[in-house]
């Protein structure tokens, strides 16, 4: 057999193993943010996993509010006081280690960022083992609209096998699996996309009282996509949308190096066509951050 | 109603001394060694409870010595109480030393009374080798039989020989007993003889009332362990099996054999219970709970194996399980299901499924949905409520529009300490550590007053302090819900600072 062509049948098994293509295939749902949704082509996929990490741990709590904001565009939970609310259903799956160490998940915070407290299941389990065997069983029930496996640190278990037999659970089946992850370095693992979410000062209100949630959102790394993006974005309820929050800031002094890069206009830095090639944004974010500083 | 009575003396589970020489277990009584209980033979050499251990060593000198714990005879009571579930649902322990079998419509299935009497004297024999049995129209009647009828005395009729019996099976107070004999009335017939307006005016309601009972003029019923379950499939074999799998497939039977009981009912179980029973006397349950009824045995099924795989104490079937029974205590309406076009029914069933096998796998606790609460304390506004219990979801109300949000994402319990530095000791916060980190407040909201619950605490006691809630926004963008803990100068000198939660 010529060289070329066992190169070429290779090829297209390999495709086939990993199933490359399906990736254009998946339903998306929109953000909300302009930039992030051309950065995503289109938004969020579904039936994939989605890994959310917070930058440092007492983020944990922002972590947790983009998640509820991705799990109420991904369609879920939406309508609060609306009488039951409607969409799927969220299960939201943590330790009890992190229950104490974290804080426990409050409801009012939830109807107060527009989540409906009534379509979620909240699943406190005593480690990460029964966690991902949980979330084994709840990523293979369709009705479920999204799961949130939430893990703090590194767990041993928590290894490529396991989040690539997620990932098939959750393609096979529909569900949009978020990993929140805290306290926790990125690591190879089978997820569509993955970001980190700090905490950033939010537009004040009257009387400089603290306004609507505000985080810096990256986009780490995506699959079959140029990763790379950083955005200030602000939660809004009314619309259930991720909005771009632009407008003045002031910075205290310990607010360190990336005041500079949410003081730059987000307008400059994005948004990141498709195709540009990986590199790219990022070394066209440098030049912005240089004049910015 | 017939009742039954088996009295036994407490040392007879725990005899770990030598068989010849007389055993009696002692307790403290103020200060002294007493004897609580003897076994036959010490009863025998003149022994007996009450007496102090050094005057029951003066008479029998070779006395093996035991403590009395009555934790462990209650536990034996309980695993005997167990073993008895087989010859009727409604068992209930009369503590110290006697269980009461309800026995009404349960006796033809043995072949009448006095072979369930046999059936149980044999089968309580390779427990205990000193049981007394006996039958009665009320469980007064039966504990008095059993307790002053010597073994192997026929009766003519039950009346007759209750009524010969001595105050004492009434089982009222010692000084009422006394005062009874000293007046002469020393059967239960004596009294029963007399008119009661009389008896209850010199030694009060109850010496009646217990008399109304153990003749059976009143009526009297047990309170079983549990209640009887609303429906139970038994399977009982010849031969014990002795392999669990063998079980589960019998087990699958009777969830067939229940489905089509609950289905001609229209009713489907909440809470299903497997008990094997082991040739040996031991039981083991395999206990399940749905949150929507349900009778589809293969669902049932997927539950209880789970059970199975999650139980700590794996079942171990030993010799062989000799009897094998499905109960079905909770059942409640469930019509057959109209599918929805959209499918709306169906989502709701997967996700109960779903629900109940994580349950059943992790514990019932560990599966939870919210559940609103009308308290303006913080911690108490929302409580989580294990979702077998809560099928329908509740209804919460909107946030208010156009304000950001005001309760934090995250709750700590309890709420962390942290060193607050502020302007003015009444005033915001200016500077606080939390996490061995210092934070800079940039923006800050409130105070948001919430006072104690003093309405709930009895007058002059402190309900607890007043807190100032501030939502503060540090100088990264971190938005924390802080706390001070008490009024500055009237209620607390010194107020303490709390970090209480996350804002997203």
């Amino acid at each position: 057999m010529p060289r070329s062509e066992s190169l070429e049948s290779l090829k297209t098994r390999i495709a086939g193993i990993e199933r490359a293509r399906s990736v254009e295939t998946a339903a998306v749902a929109g953000t909300g943010h302009l930039g992030i949704d051309a950065a995503l082509g289109g938004g969020l996929a579904r039936g994939r996993v989605h890994e959310v990490f917070a930058a440092q741990a007492d983020d944990a709590g922002c972590a947790a509010g983009v998640v509820a904001g991705l799990a109420m565009r991904l369609g879920v939970g939406l309508g609060v006081g609306l009488g039951t609310g409607s969409g799927g259903t969220l299960v939201w799956l943590r330790e009890a280690q992190a229950e104490r160490q974290g804080g426990r998940l409050h409801a009012p915070g939830l109807v107060e960022i527009g989540l409906d407290p009534a379509r979620v299941i909240i699943g406190v389990l005593p480690d990460p083992l029964a966690v991902l065997r949980a979330a084994a069983d709840v990523v293979r029930c369709p009705e479920v609209g999204v799961a949130v496996v939430e893990l703090w640190r590194e767990p041993r278990l928590l290894d490529l096998t396991a989040s690539r037999r997620l990932a098939l659970a959750a393609e096979a089946s529909g569900v949009t699996v978020i990993g929140l992850r805290i306290a926790a370095v990125p690591s190879p693992s089978a997820a569509q996309t993955r970001w980190q979410v700090a905490a950033a000062p939010s537009l004040p209100m009257e009387a400089n009282a603290p306004g609507y949630p505000a985080w810096r959102v990256e986009l780490l790394r995506q699959r079959g996509r140029p990763s790379g993006g950083d955005w200030r974005v602000e939660w809004n309820r009314e619309q259930a949308c991720f909005a771009d929050a632009d407008g003045v800031a002031d910075f205290g002094p310990d607010a360190g190096g990336f005041a500079a890069i949410a003081a730059a206009p987000s307008g400059a830095v994005l948004p990141f066509s498709a195709g540009r090639p990986a590199g790219a944004p990022k070394d066209n974010r440098r030049a912005e951050l240089r004049r910015a500083g | 109603m017939r009742q039954k009575t088996t009295g036994e003396q407490n040392s007879a589970g725990r005899d770990d001394a030598p068989a010849d020489t007389p055993l009696v277990l002692v307790e403290k009584v103020r200060g002294a060694m007493r004897i609580a209980a003897t076994c036959r033979q010490a009863a025998s050499l003149g022994l007996s409870a009450g007496l102090a251990l050094a005057d029951a060593r003066a008479q029998v000198p070779v006395l093996s010595v035991t403590d009395h714990d009555p934790a462990a005879d209650l536990a034996w009571l309980e695993r005997l109480a167990d073993l008895c579930d087989r010859f009727t649902p409604l068992v209930a322990i009369d503590a110290p030393d006697a269980l009461a079998l309800d026995i009404t419509g349960c006796a033809h299935l043995f072949g009448g009374e006095a072979r369930l009497l046999a059936e149980v004297s044999r089968f309580l024999a390779r427990w205990s080798d000193d049981v007394r049995l006996a039958c009665g129209d009320t469980p007064e009647a039966a504990q008095a039989l059993a307790r002053f009828v010597p073994a192997g005395v026929s009766f003519e009729s039950e009346d007759a020989t209750l009524r010969r019996l001595p105050v004492a099976a009434l089982r009222i107070e010692e000084e009422t007993q006394t005062a009874l004999i000293r007046a002469g009335l020393k059967t239960i017939g004596d009294l029963a003889m007399r008119p009661s307006a009389p008896l209850a005016a010199r030694f009060g309601a109850d010496l009646v009332d217990s008399l109304d009972r153990l003749l059976g003029s009143a009526d009297s019923r047990i309170t079983p362990r549990r209640a009887a379950p609303a429906l139970r499939f038994e399977r009982r074999f010849a031969e014990p099996i002795a392999r669990t799998e063998a079980a589960m497939a019998a087990i699958g039977e009777l969830a067939e054999e229940a489905a089509v009981e609950l289905e001609q009912r229209g009713m489907g179980g909440r809470r299903f219970i497997a008990r094997f029973f082991r040739s040996d006397g031991r039981t083991y349950d395999l206990a399940t709970e749905s949150s929507l009824p349900m009778r589809d045995p293969d669902v049932l099924m997927r539950l209880l194996n789970e059970r199975l795989a999650a139980l700590a104490d794996p079942v171990d079937p030993g010799f062989g399980f000799d009897m094998i029974r499905l109960a079905v205590p909770r059942i409640e309406p469930l019509t057959p299901a109209q599918l929805q076009l959209e499918g709306g029914t169906i989502a709701q069933e997967a996700m109960a499924e779903l629900v109940d096998r994580l349950s059943t796998r992790l514990g019932r606790g560990a599966i939870r949905r919210f559940q609103p609460h009308d308290s303006h304390v913080p911690e108490q506004a929302a409580l989580t409520l294990p979702a077998v219990d809560l099928p329908a979801p509740a209804a919460w109300d909107a946030p208010q529009q156009g304000e950001p949000p005001s309760r934090p994402i995250h709750l700590f319990d309890p709420p962390q300490p942290i060193e607050v530095i502020a302007e003015v000791p009444d005033g915001p916060p200016h500077r606080f550590r939390w996490r061995r980190s210092q934070h800079h407040v940039v923006r800050f909201e409130g105070p948001e007053r919430i006072a104690a619950q003093w309405w709930k605490h009895a007058p002059g006691k402190s309900p607890g302090l007043t807190r100032d809630y501030y939502r503060v926004e540090d100088a990264r963008g971190r938005r924390f819900w802080i706390f001070r803990h008490g009024l500055y100068e009237t209620e607390r000198p010194d107020p303490r600072w709390y970090v209480h939660g996350l804002f997203a």
